[in-house]
């Protein structure tokens, strides 16, 4: 493995060994020492586009747990607003000697056009409406923490669709790895072409519900709303947001994931949000073992 | 299984046949507990793949002679190697330390086959990580000389002098599915790149 460009690279094998990885990985954290030398001399350039905490700050971590060295670079405040290009700010990051280069863009395909230009790996950390890989094996590692399995499983995908590189890297891989995977949306929020995803699809959350081993809430993304896709905030909360009474249609031993950040009351209840079903927090944690798991992966060996 | 590799013929003899090997794993596990007094305070610690099962026999042998339950388990040094980068990315094996951890105990370490010593390296490294033991001692099955650095096994199966160019290969039943045996295998190519380790058979991961 090369670069982590999008979830439809994994095959079953090497996304399995990635789960494993992250496995071994997460024992780090009963450690009173979380540290190890493995990548100690690499560096790796967190190269941010886009505003992040969450994915920025678990990779950060997840290097320096590895003793790698990190370098965050962020568009705003730095030549790219004086207007560097891509390719440019690449180029020159390299010539700094970076050996990965995890990259969050605005726009679909950044990575992969970043992969032909630089030496080293590219992890993509959300390319626009794209894919988002490592959250897609981060949700993956919970639902086999929790569940002992993501084989067979019911996981329903509900919200902004159209928007969400998170619900397009979870159902190229969770189908990968052999779940079920249905998507409930208003029609708005659905991309076109949708029906060729290996994925049912649903407009109905209250039939779904109760034969979902995992269902899965995607924010609104009001900053990438350009039209009106729904008439008012209160009719699709009402229609597809995930309140306690929903909350209690679900089988007992059924998750409730969210890749954050959440807006409460809106497509997720506070109390649904707090609740033991949730694995909101435990999502962030599993984050940093699977980011390290790919980073070892990537640059653990020879450079070839 | 091993595949032969492209090239030369090679030739494959038994040094330790499965009745040596249950014959050594007694001795050793006397020899550990004649040095340790008894096994108290004593954890075995094995180094994947295949000092795994040789501690959990080990552990097993002490328990027959003595009555003592001496914890087992299993540490991995591949994150801690010196030679990460000389080769392509390797997989994590498993480490998993008995509960108690490894605080004022006798950790003894068991593997194979003793060979550069930058396992033994690894693991000392990994282990410094889980705690302070009281000591740290090595127990392996075979030594075949060639360190590269100064280690040396407290616990030795059979020393056994090898080339460089030969390779030993260890079979144990809990592992590789076949009867218990080491051979050495002279090889017609290019060596002192391994670790010595024996090839790991060809798993569909």
């Amino acid at each position: 493995m090369k670069h982590l460009l999008s979830a439809e690279d994994l095959g079953r094998d090497e996304a399995i060994a990635i789960l494993d990885t992250a496995e071994q990985m997460s024992l780090l954290g009963d450690r009173s020492v979380k540290k190890l030398p493995t990548l100690r001399g690499r560096t790796v350039v967190n190269l941010f586009y886009e505003d992040s905490t969450r994915t920025r700050t678990s990779f950060e971590l997840a290097a320096k747990r590895l003793s790698a060295d990190v370098v965050n670079f962020s568009a705003r405040g730095s030549s790219v607003s004086k207007g560097e290009s891509l390719k440019d700010t690449a180029l020159t990051l390299e010539a700094m000697g970076s050996d990965a280069v995890v990259i969050r863009h605005p726009a679909s395909g950044a990575p992969h056009r970043l992969s032909s230009w630089i030496r080293g790996s590219v992890v993509n950390a959300g390319d626009g409406t794209h894919e988002h890989p490592t959250q897609a094996l981060l949700d993956a590692f919970t639902m086999r923490r929790r569940l002992g399995r993501v084989n067979d499983l019911s996981v329903t995908i509900v919200g902004d669709v159209l928007h969400s590189r998170v619900a397009r890297s979870n159902v190229r891989l969770l189908h990968t790895l052999g779940a079920g995977v249905t998507l409930v949306a208003p029609p708005t929020l659905l991309p076109v072409g949708v029906e060729t995803w290996p994925a049912e699809i649903s407009y109905d959350l209250d039939a779904v519900l109760p034969k979902s081993d995992v269902v899965m809430m995607l924010r609104v993304q009001a900053e990438r709303m350009n039209a009106a896709f729904f008439p008012t905030e209160r009719e699709y909360s009402r229609r597809y947001g995930l309140d306690a009474d929903r909350m209690a249609m679900l089988p007992d031993h059924a998750l409730v994931m969210h890749p954050g950040p959440m807006v409460r009351g809106m497509e997720i209840a506070s109390e649904v949000a707090d609740s033991v079903r949730s694995t909101v927090v435990e999502q962030v944690a599993n984050g940093v073992s699977v980011r390290m798991a790919v980073l070892y992966l990537l640059l653990g060996g020879s450079p070839e | 299984m091993a595949t032969a590799p492209a090239g030369g013929p090679r030739t494959a003899r038994t040094v330790l046949s499965g009745d040596d090997i249950s014959r050594v794993t007694t001795r050793m596990a006397h020899q550990i507990l004649e040095k340790t007094s008894g096994g108290a305070d004593v954890i075995l610690l094995g180094i994947p793949t295949r000092g795994v099962p040789l501690a959990r026999r080990l552990a097993a042998r002490m328990r027959d002679v003595e009555g003592v339950d001496v914890p087992n388990g299993s540490l991995d040094p591949t994150m801690y190697r010196d030679d990460l980068r000389l080769r392509g990315v390797r997989p994590l094996e498993v480490t998993d330390l008995p509960a108690g951890g490894v605080d004022g105990r006798i950790v003894v370490l068991v593997d194979d086959v003793l060979f550069s010593g930058r396992t033994v390296r690894a693991a000392l490294d990994a282990l410094a990580e889980y705690g302070r033991p009281r000591a740290v001692q090595l127990a392996v099955l075979v030594d075949r000389g060639h360190r590269e650095l100064p280690i040396r096994a407290d616990y030795v199966g059979k020393n056994m002098p090898t080339a460089r160019l030969e390779s030993v290969q260890v079979r144990l039943s809990e592992i590789d599915h076949e009867p218990d045996e080491v051979r050495i295998v002279a090889e017609d190519r290019r060596a002192g790149d391994g670790d010595g380790r024996s090839p790991e058979p060809r798993a569909a991961r």
